[in-house]
């Protein structure tokens, strides 16, 4: 018997406008995301878990799975032109992280400057949106997210594929296995 | 005492004029479309956050033009801020004088930055008046609805 599950995403906005923090949020939300929204850059790294795994100075892949657990976000959508860290410096961030660079990541800027989108795009960033973001541009996010789940699925189900033939064909290995 | 057809009419010929005289552009609709049941006062807080934070900006572009070595740099990231937030709520005729400022701001024009600050603040007094008017419409059709 099939259950249909209804998959609720979960959207990280950063904007260090309140405005826009309140327009992208309602948008979001119509389109039936759970959204966090934050002011700033940093802040967005705080709440990825990005900033603890930096402290700690190296890739620790056991802090970053702890991370993922606690915080799940499916796509970060964030300003582009922002004080401090830009959006562009938090996408290279986001894309440098082990942890975090399979989350895809969109670019707002009420700018429309053909070598800042290119760049973006180039530094792995899904879409680019002028601002001031509509409905129709929130509605090209889905297709993204259903991507990554479906990726995210495969590639989980491709594990357990090969986990399961190594079991099976493996002829050193005795029958009984301990747990451990 | 106006009936509700009335008012009705009132209020979309109130707002087509805000169309047409470019108080307002599309992105007031996209706005409009954000409010439902469940959040039945968007607009009218964002609107009124609008104008909160722009009359901040505005006092921050006074005294910053004021001093005798003025951060162009600075005065130009305040009026990036209002020239978005103008656009984001569809304030339309705010935001071509933000863009106006720019460019004087980008040839460090003193004269023009001061001269298009004035004008800005008579937009934001004129957009504000006009919201006020719009909301109240929109109250006496909203009052007139539950009374009928």
């Amino acid at each position: 018997m099939a259950m249909a599950l209804e998959t609720q995403f979960h959207v990280l906005a950063v904007d260090d406008s309140l405005i826009d923090r309140m327009l992208i949020e309602r948008l979001l939300k119509t389109s039936s995301f759970n959204v966090t929204t934050v002011d700033s850059a940093t802040k967005a790294l705080k709440f990825l878990g990005l900033v603890e795994d930096e402290l700690r100075n190296f890739e620790s892949s056991v802090a970053s799975e702890i991370h993922q657990d606690v915080v799940d976000v499916n796509l970060i959508i964030t300003d582009y032109c922002m004080p401090g860290m830009t959006g562009y410096d938090l996408l290279r961030k986001i894309k440098e992280s082990k942890s975090l660079k399979n989350i895809p990541v969109v670019i707002m800027s009420s700018e429309n400057v053909p070598s800042r989108i290119n760049r973006c795009l180039e530094e792995g960033a899904e879409e680019f949106f002028l601002k001031p973001v509509q409905q129709a541009d929130v509605n090209k996010l889905k297709p993204h997210l259903m991507k990554s789940k479906s990726k995210e699925e495969n590639e989980e189900s491709l594990k357990n594929k090969r986990k399961d033939m190594e079991e099976i064909y493996s002829p050193n290995k005795t029958r009984l296995r301990c747990s451990s | 005492m106006y009936g509700l057809s009335q008012l009705q009419r009132q209020l979309a010929e109130f707002t087509s004029s805000l169309f047409d005289e470019g108080f307002l552009d599309d992105q007031f609709n996209e706005l409009q479309q954000l409010q439902d049941e469940s959040n039945p006062e968007f607009v009218v807080e964002v609107v009124t956050l609008f104008f909160e934070d722009a009359e901040r900006v505005l006092n921050e572009l006074a005294n910053t033009l004021a001093l005798d070595n003025i951060d162009f740099k600075r005065v130009d990231a305040h009026v990036h801020q209002l020239k978005g937030s103008s656009s984001s709520i569809g304030a339309q005729r705010v935001q071509k004088v933000c863009i106006a400022f720019r460019n004087y701001c980008e040839e460090q024009n003193v004269e023009g930055c001061l001269k298009t600050l004035q004008e800005i603040k008579q937009e934001c007094s004129l957009m504000k008046s006009k919201f006020e008017t719009l909301f109240k419409m929109e109250q006496q059709v909203f009052a007139c609805r539950r009374l009928g």
